[in-house]
């Protein structure tokens, strides 16, 4: 009888075989496998095996209440933890009706870009770190540790944020970290043209990534494709513009977009986002009224009345939806929630096929997935 | 003429044992001390310090050697056992056998062979079987896939290296190694031969295995290539093969086109181990800057643009060489 890890030998065919890329693997990012069918070095077909960083957090959602539940969506996608953190405290607050204080509406708007463009430096990264790069991951570390240390001053954590609460956020912002968010958006837009000259303009990125891991149109709707994936199709989709959540209708920022599809674009796009959440970060240092930071009558128990909720915000990575069945009760009855890397990474047996090992490993760089955010 | 090491002893066989000691000790303190110029320079790339232990960082390096030393040597049970064990011993000798090639001056050279590039690129050969038997030994899929990409690459690249030094030995008019430095006088023929000096270093790089052609240990795809299953001292042999393969080679560029041990002010030995470790620093600068190729990008740009600006520098060379 086969076991489970037999996938030595291809039974049908003496020219083709399997490969079990994972789950430990330098370029898995974390404990995603793929099962990969290969001829040569070229990919027949790919099986991503998923789960083995499933850690129940929609059980875990429905055993305890709506506020014991608040350090889990950090924990969902921890490279954006800030992004998840808020969004579930603005779907609670949007199921509620409690109205949030505009200074913790600022300071949430300055945490999730800040957020995002570190989680987004993470990426840069590990995608070169996948190409074979190693130095420009230790340049995108070193910006990175300056927005965790502007976010560790005030909230407290790293990487797992809890800021968020229902109603604003847990403490205040002071000067000190204003100032720091504007000494770090002039210094990161210097940044910029050396990202490119180190990492776009180069003749061997452009070699492995133009033309290689393109998305066809139909694989938006098939399984839902979202973020710079989706952008780099030529879509403006984005959720902090279609349907702005907070007061992200109030700022001045652009959907960057790109037409091919491919790793390279990818890349672009996400470039261009770092520098429009530098914008908006810029907008909302420069505007941030003085206030409470969170609001005054916060209702003692979270008990949504009976009913469905669905609220989405735009993580790093896509749409990240939250979907909550209440029964009434403090306990959710239900908690669903719409991760992006997993759509984003079903497409990948479409994408991996006809390319080769290499670029199965540039491909899987470039949609930027977070495993756990995947398994959940 | 230089003089042969067997004029310093009267005994043949201590001749043999004092050129096996030197080359040796030469070895090992060399990959030692390129491993810390490695990391410090990848450090100072990088933006980082590096390492710190000891004065300059030098000491990490021991601890290092020290670890790899005492590490248990693991045999795995599904290899096949000669090809595995054969492997790491048979990819070191071909390059203590090729260090004794080397002219370092004027007088200072072990023996000096009439046909010694031809002899350098017949040894160097070898190479690429141990790196087989490893690949094939381990029956392990990552490491068979590297080794037979690091087949695939390394004759690939061999006919633009030899084709880039054919135009030398035409140029020298010799094949012994000596000679051809000794024929670079006043100008080096780096000068003179551009085009195969960049084919040379590009080749070299290649057939090293270094980045950006690291394809056969290429970390984020294949683990660790052809090494994956070794461990312990067994992988130390690889690590100190790919550094003792980079003095080969570097130290073969410097011959053919650097002039070997000339040089103003200074004495010769000091002048070539200036040219071969300058040349080291510039292959590890491509290393930490580049990414890394994809295999077919890399074997057509072997087959597709190196070889054949290597043959039209060849021909160029051959009607010039006729008119002078």
């Amino acid at each position: 009888m086969a076991s489970r890890f037999d996938v030595v030998q291809d039974a049908e065919s003496r020219d083709t075989y399997y490969l079990n890329m994972g789950p430990q693997h330098p370029s898995t990012h974390g404990v995603l496998r793929l099962k990969l069918h290969l001829d040569g070095e070229t990919i027949l077909s790919v099986d991503p095996v998923i789960g083995y960083g499933h850690r129940a957090h929609e059980k875990m959602a429905e055993n305890r209440d709506y506020l014991q539940f608040l350090p889990n969506p950090s924990r969902v996608d921890y490279i954006s933890g800030m992004i998840y953190n808020i969004g579930y405290c603005q779907a609670i607050e949007r199921a509620m009706g409690i109205e949030v204080p505009e200074r913790a509406e600022y300071i949430r708007v300055i945490a999730n870009e800040l957020n995002r463009i570190s989680s987004h430096l993470l990426w840069l990264g590990t995608f070169l770190l996948d190409l074979g790069a190693f130095t420009p991951f230790l340049y995108a570390f070193d910006d990175r540790e300056k927005i965790l240390d502007i976010l560790d001053r005030v909230t407290g954590s790293r990487l797992t944020y809890c800021y968020g609460r229902f109603g604003g956020v847990t403490l205040d912002v002071d000067d000190l970290f204003l100032q720091q968010t504007a000494e770090f958006c002039t210094h990161f837009k210097t940044r910029f043209a050396l990202y490119e000259e180190l990492v776009i303009d180069n003749v061997i990125f452009q070699e492995r990534t133009v033309g290689v891991g393109v998305f066809e149109p139909d694989l938006i709707q098939k399984y839902g494709v979202s973020g710079p994936c989706l952008r780099a199709m030529g879509q403006a989709n984005d959720v902090r513009k279609d349907e702005p959540y907070g007061i992200y209708d109030r700022f001045d920022f652009d959907i960057p977009t790109q037409m091919a599809g491919d790793c390279f674009v990818r890349s672009l796009v996400r470039m261009d986002e770092m520098r429009q959440s530098v914008r908006i970060v810029e907008q909302a240092v420069k505007d941030i009224p003085d206030g409470p930071f969170i609001a005054p009558k916060v209702p003692k128990r979270i008990r949504p009345a009976e009913g469905e909720y669905h609220f989405c915000v735009e993580s790093a990575r896509g749409n990240f939806g939250i979907y909550i069945v209440s029964d009434g009760s403090d306990i959710p009855f239900r908690l669903k929630m719409r991760t992006p890397s997993f759509a984003n990474m079903a497409t990948m047996p479409d994408v991996m096929k006809g390319t080769l090992l290499s670029d199965a490993v540039a491909i899987l760089g470039s949609i930027d997935i977070v495993v756990p955010e995947i398994d959940r | 003429m230089p003089s042969n090491i067997l004029h310093f002893f009267d005994n043949f066989w201590l001749a043999i044992g004092a050129t096996i000691a030197i080359v040796m000790a030469y070895l090992s303190v060399n990959a030692i001390m390129l491993i810390w110029l490695e990391r410090k320079l990848a450090a100072r790339i990088q933006r980082r310090i590096g390492p710190t232990r000891g004065p300059f960082g030098l000491v990490q390096q021991i601890f290092d050697m020290v670890k790899l030393f005492s590490k248990e040597l693991i045999t795995p049970d599904h290899v096949n056992r000669v090809l595995y064990l054969i492997a790491p011993v048979m990819i070191f000798a071909p390059v203590m056998a090729l260090c004794t090639l080397f002219p370092i001056s004027a007088t200072w050279v072990f023996h000096d062979y009439s046909v010694a590039v031809v002899l350098l690129l017949a040894i160097s050969g070898v190479n690429i079987l141990a790196i087989f038997f490893a690949g094939w030994g381990s029956n392990n899929k990552y490491a068979l896939l590297g080794a037979v990409r690091a087949v695939a690459q390394n004759i690939s690249y061999e006919i633009p290296l030899i084709l880039s030094i054919i135009p030398i030995v035409m140029m020298a008019n010799s094949l012994s190694l000596y000679g051809i430095a000794d024929a670079q006088t006043g100008v080096p023929y780096v000068l003179l031969q551009p085009i195969a000096a960049i084919i040379f270093i590009i080749s070299a790089t290649a057939e090293t295995n270094r980045a950006p052609f690291d394809i056969p240990e290429a970390e984020s795809e294949l683990v660790a290539g052809f090494h994956t299953e070794y461990s312990g001292m067994r992988f130390g042999m690889f690590f100190f093969a790919e550094y003792s393969n980079m003095i080969i080679v570097c130290g073969l560029a410097t011959v053919l086109f650097l002039g070997g041990w000339k040089g103003p002010y200074l004495p010769g030995p000091v002048w070539f181990f200036i040219k071969v470790y300058a040349l080291i620093i510039l292959m590890m600068w491509f290393r930490w800057t580049f990414p890394r190729l994809r295999f077919d990008q890399l074997m057509k740009f072997a087959w597709m643009v190196l070889v054949p600006l290597a043959l039209i520098n060849l021909l160029i060379t051959t009607f010039v060489l006729k008119l002078i």
